[in-house]
């Protein structure tokens, strides 16, 4: 029992990086306004971020910049792999996150809210106002 | 004793990402939202990759809140209800 605790807590940096993701996926999933699923979104993609890290991480290690003196003292140094990975997704998380709110702010300017259900309900009126407009014609 | 400072960090980024979520004050909201990718930059520092950690200082702790914070100046600050 006491062996089967220790196995789980040990390995702590992917429960909060789980932990994280659910987070962010309430933000997502349950909120109504379109910034705030924004902000949940960027906590889900550094809930992603943190477990890549995790798995390159080394106990005892070092940064993986690698000098000759180092390998000969024979130093550990982390896997550098996943950090290329992440360094590549955090550039691309901006991105995203830059056009969620050019739209945010489009809508914004159309609608005048940025509460989804008040967009949903506006552009249901509008479009049915929009197809009798066109029986008319 | 030896405090964990990776523990220590990771409750801090639980309790904000909880509070970032839960605000209903937008602008609050982001600013908080930087301090999380900020304490995120010291973990992944700890984790021993600096060069992902001061990418995420500069790009997610400043660019990003740059950008969510010119988003809010041009739409609500408040979320409704």
């Amino acid at each position: 029992m006491e062996w089967f605790i220790a196995k789980i807590f040990a390995k702590y940096n992917y429960w909060v990086s789980i932990l994280l993701m659910m987070i962010g996926f309430y933000g997502i999933v349950a909120k109504d306004n379109l910034i705030k699923k924004i902000l949940g979104l960027n906590i889900f993609q550094t809930a992603i971020f943190l477990y890549f890290i995790s798995l390159g991480a080394v106990k005892g290690g070092t940064a993986p910049i690698v000098d000759e003196k180092i390998i000969q003292k024979g130093y550990l140094y982390a896997n550098p792999l996943p950090h290329v990975l992440i360094l590549t997704a955090i550039v691309v998380s901006v991105a995203t996150t830059a056009v969620a709110l050019s739209l945010v702010i489009r809508m914004h300017r159309e609608y005048g809210t940025i509460e989804e259900s008040e967009i949903i309900k506006k552009s249901s009126e509008g479009h049915q106002t929009g197809e009798n407009s066109k029986v008319h014609h | 004793m030896i405090i964990p400072i990776d523990l220590i960090l990771l409750l801090f980024v639980v309790i904000l990402a909880i509070t970032v979520i839960r605000l209903k004050d937008l602008l609050s909201a982001v600013i908080l939202l930087g301090a999380y990718s900020f304490l995120m930059a010291l973990i992944w520092v700890e984790l021993q990759s600096v060069d992902v950690g001061f990418t995420e200082a500069a790009v997610g702790a400043g660019a990003t809140t740059a950008f969510l914070i010119a988003a809010i100046a041009r739409t609500t600050r408040w979320e409704k209800e």
